[in-house]
């Protein structure tokens, strides 16, 4: 039975919200298509390209395997992240504790500004202070101190949040018991925002390991391992093999920049993935 | 220790300033605006102008630059925009709990992929599928009425193509804040559009997509920040015009961030470092770019009380 002629939405009514329906679902599928598509694409080519040999061998020119370029990412970023935890997460427990004043809002601010700045420019401000004004060349310190400046405002900012979530009761209650500011962030405030500081440095450390633009002009390239030298020498990565080896015209090289992207894509991913996890499972 | 956060930024602006001040006494800021790149004759003696020394007929106008980046940002905004808004609305109104959970996650991945893998992707996925197929046939439909659109449509390394892997990688940022901003819409909102006879969209079209328009705009400009600073990507799809203007929408194009990256190794073969330096007025010219761009977004953000 059809209800009243009164109670009938008029068409052209109906027309609109289907078509709104329609762009929204076709919207999701295709930007859905595109991200499976990309994977996809990365996987089937980069399986087959995946070998033993890439993780025992250095790249030889444009052959060999990966395994400089595998250690050289691992390293340039853990560099990086060792330089940049501290830095941030203090940062951090400034701007929760004692941000409310101009300073601080400052600081947020340069921060947010901070994130917005191309990582091609913070490659190449290292690349004319620390690789030409400092005479480091092309190094591993140079590169790791870029990645480092990157990453410092996501892991300041996840801090910052993750401090100001806790409830103020806490700091009360340490305060009432006679505890110091450094105690108070030391033994009750950091480890009860460890777990969202964690997955904001897990975020911070899956966009240095994706980045290539920064690195070009500060890390350089080797075909060798890491020797342990901090300046003076270039460090091999594995982005760089993507970018470079896809337009060699010969198929090994094709190879190892397949089998790259698929390192570095999963990594990424797994990274990414294991730090939303962290944060689902607290809740 | 926290004070280096900030004085991180202010060193990189600094020491680009000063790494770029020979350039920028060399240039003044005729460079802006005549497309005209030539590192000069790297084997004649360098002359000395203005009290700095460069290369004979050296010269560094980058509109042509400046033009690329406007023109991939905007496009790639253009296609970015409704994509994003669209799929905010399908994973908002269409999917609940742990579907849209899910879907979410599938859209904030596409943020997570490496720049460069879009550049392999784009290289060797949609470039010969644009160039061979979709090119062609543009130019045979719309090319016949608007110029822009008309052949030669190239190999398919160029503007539109730089333009939609752009969007691609900047979608997920509209996406994510909308979809945030309509789920947290008061339900009192949507049931007085509902008890008003409106439909689940209207309500959506006229009652709470109208409450989000500072956030859209706002978030809109933090991507096309995005857009203009993003280098790996761009540099393996855009073709990498040197001194030339795209006449239309496949022509071959450089941004600030791609030349950047691509001209570097040349840069360093001149003997007067003049290259070195006006490779970071580039630097430092993009970087006021994007530092305007993003402090107009996080102010436009902050006033519709949207913080990341």
């Amino acid at each position: 039975m059809t209800p009243p002629r009164s109670f009938q939405i008029r068409r052209s009514r109906r027309m609109l919200d289907a078509a709104t329906w329609a762009a929204a679902t076709l919207s999701f599928a295709g930007l859905a298509f595109v991200l499976l598509h990309l994977l996809g694409y990365v996987l089937s080519k980069g399986l087959p390209a995946m070998h033993w040999s890439l993780f025992t061998q250095d790249t030889q020119g444009i052959a060999g395997g990966l395994r400089n370029a595998i250690t050289g990412s691992l390293v340039l970023t853990g560099f990086a992240l060792l330089l940049a935890v501290p830095v941030g997460v203090s940062a951090g427990v400034y701007l929760a504790e004692h941000g409310d004043g101009w300073i601080g809002k400052i600081t947020r601010f340069l921060s947010d500004v901070l994130v917005g700045v191309p990582s091609v420019v913070l490659g190449y401000f290292g690349y004319v202070v620390m690789v030409i004004g400092l005479g480091w060349k092309f190094s591993l310190l140079a590169g790791s101190i870029t990645l480092a400046i990157l990453m410092l405002p996501y892991i300041a900012r996840t801090s910052e949040m993750a401090l100001r979530a806790l409830p103020s009761a806490l700091r009360e209650a340490a305060y009432g018991l006679g505890c110091p500011e450094s105690r108070l962030v030391w033994r009750i405030l950091l480890p009860s925002a460890l777990i969202p500081i964690l997955t904001g440095t897990l975020m911070a450390l899956a966009i240095a390991l994706g980045e290539t633009a920064p690195l070009l002009f500060t890390a350089g390239w080797s075909n060798y391992l890491w020797t342990g030298h901090f300046t003076q020498e270039g460090v091999g990565y594995l982005t760089y093999v993507i970018w470079s080896f896809i337009g060699e015209p010969y198929p090994s090289a094709h190879q190892l920049a397949y089998a790259a992207a698929f390192i570095i894509t999963f990594m990424v991913l797994i990274i990414n993935l294991s730090a939303r996890l962290l944060l689902l499972r607290r809740r | 220790m926290a004070a280096l956060l900030p004085l991180s930024l202010l060193a990189v602006a600094v020491f680009l300033f000063l790494s770029a001040w020979p350039a920028i006494q060399f240039n003044g800021f005729a460079f802006l605006l005549h497309s005209n790149w030539n590192l000069g004759n790297m084997y004649a003696d360098p002359v000395t102008v203005h009290g700095v020394q460069v290369l004979p007929r050296a010269n560094y106008g980058v509109w042509f630059l400046i033009v690329g980046t406007l023109l991939t940002s905007f496009l790639a905004l253009l296609f970015a925009f409704p994509l994003g808004v669209f799929a905010a609305i399908f994973l908002a109104e269409g999917l609940g709990g742990p579907a849209r959970t899910l879907g979410s996650f599938l859209i904030e991945l596409l943020a997570a992929v490496p720049s460069v893998v879009f550049g392999l992707w784009g290289y060797l996925v949609l470039i010969p599928a644009l160039g061979h197929t979709v090119y062609p046939w543009l130019a045979d439909t719309i090319g016949r009425v608007l110029p822009w659109f008309a052949e030669p449509t190239g190999s398919g390394y160029g503007l539109l193509t730089a333009s939609i892997v752009l969007a691609i990688m900047v979608v997920p940022l509209i996406t994510a804040s909308l979809r945030d901003a309509i789920v947290a819409t008061p339900t009192a909102l949507r049931e007085a559009g509902m008890s008003l006879g409106a439909t689940r969209m209207e309500v959506l079209r006229r009652v709470i997509l109208p409450g989000q328009k500072r956030l859209l705009v706002g978030v809109s400009i933090l991507a096309l920040g995005r857009a203009l600073g993003e280098t790996m990507a761009v540099l393996m799809v855009s073709g990498n015009a040197l001194n030339s203007l795209p006449h239309t929408i496949y022509d071959p194009v450089s941004t600030m961030a791609s030349f950047i990256a691509s001209q570097l190794d040349s840069a360093m073969q001149d003997p007067t470092g003049m290259a070195v330096s006006a490779l970071a007025q580039i630097a430092l010219l993009l970087m006021l770019i994007s530092v305007a761009v993003n402090a107009l977004a996080r102010g436009l953000l902050w006033m519709s009380g949207y913080r990341q």
